[in-house]
This record gives structure tokens, sequence and C-alpha cells, in this order.
């Protein structure tokens, strides 16, 4: 550690890492972004994702290389990326929503429930009516949690199950069929630009919205302090409830949002469309470092993680991994980011207990 | 649409099943309930139709054949049924049914068990019982009509994509789940088949791999499927929601036309695909048919030209002559193929 990168004399030798926890002020300002982004969870996820993407291309070039290959793995993440992020922020309030899988049913369905009885709709008002009702059933969710106060667990557990309730009585054995769809529509599914697939600017574009939002607004900045600890939070004055339904309304929305690119990419809409895609957001966000007890990670990391996990499903085919266990890896990489994320925050308070004792 | 093993063992359960699935009866379809009254002649005899639910389009196409069949016999026709595809609801309507002294009742079961006291107490009544489409227990009704034979079902399969691929070269499957009965009866079939047919000798079956009946899955897996085996030329969907997301998949990938694509699709679902040039052709049976024959083959029973043993033969107007096979069954005959030529006359 050369001595220049301190604009400050320390009074005794602390290592970048300690500076970084205890007073980020005293590294400059290029040295603390490289050592955040060097000790940064999300790197290692990255990395993770980087190898799993040069395993699989080394197996087999289409992978990456081949104009599908090179679409969907752009293409394929972005619905799961989406809900990934809504999930995150509302994780980070200390809080979850499990209804997002069924609200994204209720939306896919009403996308192509509008296409339908009203074919000459713009494709912007049908994306509007959903983000819109994905909303309403965020706020719902939103409400009872942070008036009721009842653990959203439980509240969303049962809005899942509500929801897709609603949705099999509105669809019952129908099915929304291609066919059924504006050409315009779909294509929207694959289109790109620049070799960049619409529905994954879509996707980058919230990611990047929200992830400045969280980085820098207060509002972003309340979020994680409400899921540092909540009660502190009500004493401190935070604005709390307007916070958390803020946070469901916009996990709703999102998922609202993923409905319409459900739909656009895969053509087809029946009943059990997104049944069980809500555990897959809560994995991805936790794999990406969220933690669940709240108050750290970023969407950042939530959206990685959302890459790596569908790309690890489309990679271990290529592996010739059995379908079977592909699930076990997932579930391999869940338990392994919890361990790793409970191994740090101990490593984490007991560095800031020693700094403290120094002082 | 889950296709379910609901009998453990008859091939009548498990054409029963088929069906269930590929008709997409198995839930709540929010049609009315009620009586929907069809045409009517002013003959002598009167067939009540009772599918498995109203409002549901494979079985409104069902019915029109019916229909048709009623008219050409100057019966008198009526259908009936329940808005949800649940037993018990069924069973008043065959209750009305013998009270109202009908000659015959045509009806799609929604359980092999359940309806039998009921249909035993119609048929007590005079009443001629003609399963289709979905059969109860060989005792309690007369006939069922079978829409098709696993081993049909299997062959045509292989007969369509050998067609669409020049008999030669490598395909694979995209199935159900894993443990789907109908399905793996299928594929166990057509492997057998591929194995001693010489005229299958060109093509390989690389690879078999399972959506579990989900659209994003079998999506997905399609897509793992094309990565895999850069050299297939053609892929069998033996399952309605696999044969449409593949389809969707191909339809805007670099493989479109290149690789061929069958399998047992319903009309409505594949119409784009066929439209666009992704799919040549796909099978299923035709409903329509079904019911057609189900309503010719109550007649003769209720005219008393068959008693419903086997080697029975009656006459079908359009499709010609049936024979009643073991168990009371009669078999429509193989599936039927649909392309474009024809998909725009079917709607379910």
């Amino acid at each position: 550690m050369s001595r220049t990168d301190i604009e400050r004399e320390p009074e005794t030798e602390v290592s970048t890492g300690e500076a970084l926890l205890v007073e980020p002020s005293r590294l400059s300002p290029t040295r603390r972004a490289v050592t955040t982004v060097l000790r940064s969870r999300e790197l290692s996820i990255f990395l993770v994702l980087v190898a799993v993407v040069v395993l699989a291309t080394t197996k087999n070039n289409g992978f990456l290389f081949s104009s599908d290959g090179w679409r969907n793995f752009l293409l394929n993440p972005s619905i799961l990326l989406l809900l990934a992020v809504g999930q995150a922020v509302v994780i980070i309030t200390r809080n979850v929503d499990l209804s997002v899988g069924s609200t994204m049913a209720l939306t896919a369905y009403l996308t192509g429930r509008l296409f339908v009885d009203q074919p000459n709709l713009p494709i912007i008002v049908v994306i509007l009516a959903c983000l819109a009702l994905g909303a309403v059933l965020g706020l719902v969710n939103g409400v009872l949690v942070a008036y009721g106060n009842v653990p959203a667990l439980v509240i969303t557990l049962g809005t899942l199950y509500v929801y897709r309730g609603i949705m099999l009585t509105w669809a019952g054995s129908d099915r929304i069929n291609a066919g059924d769809m504006p050409r315009d529509f779909l294509s929207l599914g694959t289109q790109t630009v620049l070799g960049v697939p619409v529905l994954t600017i879509v996707a980058l574009v919230v990611l990047a919205l929200v992830g400045y939002y969280l980085h820098t607004a207060r509002g972003g900045r309340e979020l994680y302090a409400i899921g540092s600890d909540p009660d502190a939070a009500v004493l401190y004055g935070l604005p709390v409830r307007r916070r958390l339904l803020a946070a469901f309304v916009l996990s709703g929305a999102l998922a609202g949002l993923a409905g319409v690119l459900y739909t656009a990419r895969y053509g087809t809409v029946s009943s059990s469309v997104g049944s069980g895609i809500e555990l897959q957001a809560v994995a991805a966000a936790v794999i990406g470092g969220i933690a669940i007890f709240g108050g750290s990670g970023t969407v950042w990391g939530a959206a990685i993680g959302a890459f790596l996990l569908v790309t690890i499903n489309r990679a271990l085919p290529s592996l010739g991994i059995e379908d079977f266990w592909q699930r076990a890896v997932v579930g391999v990489l869940i338990l392994g980011a919890i361990v790793l994320d409970r191994v740090l925050a101990r490593r984490q308070a007991r560095k800031l207990a020693e700094s403290r004792d120094h002082a | 649409m889950k296709i379910q093993k609901r009998r453990p063992t008859a091939l009548a359960a498990l054409l029963l099943t088929a069906t269930f699935a590929f008709a997409g009866c198995g839930s709540d379809d929010g049609g009315d309930g009620g009586s929907a009254d069809g045409g009517s002649g002013g003959g002598d005899l009167s067939i009540t139709m009772l599918p498995k639910n109203l409002g549901n389009a494979y079985f409104d196409t069902s019915t029109d054949g019916a229909e048709r069949a009623a008219d050409e016999l100057s019966a008198e026709f009526e259908e009936v049924g329940p808005d949800t595809a649940s037993p018990d609801a069924q069973v008043s309507y065959i209750n009305t049914v013998a009270q109202q002294g009908k000659d015959a009742l045509i009806l799609s079961a929604n359980d092999p068990d359940a309806l039998c006291d009921a249909i035993d107490e119609a048929r007590s009544a005079d009443v001629k019982v003609v399963t289709f489409d979905a059969d109860t227990n060989p005792d309690c009704r007369d006939l069922f009509i079978n829409q098709a034979t696993a081993e049909g079902i299997a062959a045509k399969q292989l007969e369509l994509i050998s067609e669409q691929i020049g008999g030669e070269g490598e395909i694979a499957i995209l199935s159900a789940s894993a443990n789907a009965t109908n399905q793996n009866a299928w594929i166990e079939m057509m492997e057998t088949e591929l194995a001693d047919n010489p005229d299958y000798a060109g093509i390989e079956l690389v690879d078999t791999v399972y959506g579990d009946d989900e659209d994003q899955k079998s999506f997905d897996q399609t897509e793992a499927l094309l990565q895999n085996h850069p050299d297939l030329k053609g892929i069998i969907s033996p399952t309605t929601v696999g044969i449409a997301a593949a389809a969707r998949y191909l339809s805007d990938s670099e493989y479109k036309g290149k690789v061929a694509l069958t399998g047992l699709g319903t009309p409505n679902q594949m119409r784009e695909y066929v439209d666009n040039g992704t799919v040549t052709a796909f099978a299923l049976w035709n409903p329509g048919d079904l019911g057609y024959l189900a309503t010719y083959a109550a007649a003769a029973l209720v005219n008393g030209d068959i008693s419903g043993e086997e080697g029975d033969s009656f006459d079908a107007g359009d499709l010609g002559s049936f024979e009643v096979g073991a168990d009371g069954v009669v078999l429509l005959g193989e599936p039927f193929t649909f392309d474009k030529d024809n998909i725009a006359d079917f709607d379910f």
C-alpha cells in the first residue's frame, strides 16, 4: 500500500479494507471506488457468471457466438431481471414479495386479452395498463404489510394464492395463442437494436433507474435504513409506511411489465404462467448478495444473480448435465450465497468491533 | 394443462387421460351452465350430448359434428353440460336424461367410476349410453368411441417427421414431464418403430427432453436441443403445450424452415406457425368426426342394428363403416393431419 493513496496521514497503519469499512473518506475517491468494486459481492457473482459462459462456450461455440446464442444470452434473463430488481427493493426493506409470479400471470393474460378484445389498441396503452394493474396489485400487498403489521411473507403468500385464484377464474382453460396477437407486438419479443434485444434494453433501463435511485436518492437510502432496523427507522421519523408502499408498488409494477415482456417473448399465455418464478426472483436477489434480512445489497447484484440463474439453466444442458441436477446446482448456489453472507457479516462485525476497541 | 396418470393400466384409461389433456378441458372454462339447445329434427330418435363442460372449443367442435350426424339421421338432438369439468356436475344431467326417457346419451366422462351409478340408472330406463373422448369403466356404458390408439399416434408422428426431413437425419423428442404416462408410452413405441422399421433406418433419435408441459420450460428446452445438436433435422413434440412452445421458438430463430417440427397440437395454437411456414403438418384427431361417429353409433344401438358386441358393424354416414372392437370400443381411425390447406376449417 503506497502512502500517496492516503490523503490524510493515518495515526496507525490500517488495511485498505478496514479503512473502507471504518472510515472510507481516508481513501482517495479512485482508490475507494476500485476497492469497493474489488471487494464487492457483485464482482464475485459476476466472475462466476463469466466462468459459466466461458465454460459453456468452449464446449459449444454456439452458446455465445451464434446469432441465436447471443440473443438468448441477453434476452432470456430480462424477464427474471425485472422481477429480481423489484424483489431486491422489497427485500432491502426486510420484506419479501412472493406474489410477483401471480401478478405477472395476471398481467400477461391481460396483455393477451386486450389484444384479443381490442386488436387495434396501441402497444404502449397495453403496456401502461399492465404496469397499472401490477402497481395496484402491489399496492394491495403494500397496504396489508404496512398497515396490517403482518409479516410480508404471510401476506404475499396469501396474495400469491389469491391472485393465482383470480387468474384461474378469469382465464380458466382458455389460452392466448400467438395467432391472437399483433405481429408487431410479438416481434418486440425478438427484435434487436445494434445486437441487443429490445426486451433486454427495457430491463437494463429499469435496472439503471432503480439502481441509481437506491444509490443516491434520499428515498433509496431510507429503504436501506428501514431494512437495517425497522424500529429505529420509525423512531427516527422516517416515513416507513410510505416507503414500504412505494417498494411494493414498484415490485408489482415491475412484475406487470414482466408480464407484458413474457407475452411478447413466449407468445402463449395459459393460467399456469409464472408459477414458481417468484422463488427464482428471490433466489436471484439472494445469490446477487441481497441480505434476506434486509438493509444491504444492490440491485446490480440482483441483476447479475438473475443473469447467472438463467445462464446456468441454459448452460447445464450444453455441458451435458442432467435436468435433475440443474435444480441442485441452483440450490447449492443459494446456500453458498447465504453462507457467504453470514460469514462476511460476522467478519465485518468483528472488524468493526476491533477498530472500535483500537480507537 | 398437465397430462396425468389417472388409472394405472388399461389402454382405454391411457387414452382417456390423453384426451383430457389435449382437449384442455381439465379446468373451469367459464362457459354457461345449463342447457344449450342444438338443432333438432322431428324424428323418433332423441339424443342428448353431454360433454365434459360447455364453452370449450374442443367440445364445441365435437358437438357440431354430432349435430350434423343428428340432422342426417333426422334425430332430435340436444346438448347439455356443466360449466366446470367435475364428475359430480355431470350426474344431475345424466339423471335428467333418464327421467326424460331419451333414447341415447353421448357423454365424455369426467371420471371413469363416479358416474357409473347414474349411468346404470339411465341404462335401466332404456337409454343407450355411448362415451366418446373420455371413457368410463367398460361395464357401465354400451360403447366407447376411441379417438386414436397409442400405436396410431406413435406411427403418425414418425410418418410426419420422416416425410418432413426426407427420411434421413437426427431427430429429437420434446415431451411433457418425465413421468407422463401417455407420452412415455408413445415415445417407447416410436423408439421400437425407429429401430425395427427399415423405412426409418436413416433416422436417428438423438435426444428426448422434457418441457413439463410448461410453455417457458418447453421453449427453453427447444433452445437447448437446437444448441446441443447442431445437426438436428427435426423435432417431435407429442404434447400440445410442447409443440406450440417449440414452434414459437423456431419461428423467430435462425433454424426456422431448417428444422422440421411436428407432433400433437390443436389448430388454434398452431395456426400462426403453419401460416408462417415454421410447421408443415401436425396431427391430432378431429373432434368433429368423433362427435359424428358417436352419434351414428348411438343411433345404431337405439335402432337395434348393433348390440355393442365385439364384431358388430355399423354405418356412419360420410365416415364409412365401423366395427366394434373388444370391450365395446369403436376406433375412429388414425390421427388426423392438419396442414396449411385444412387448418382454416377448424376452430378448437
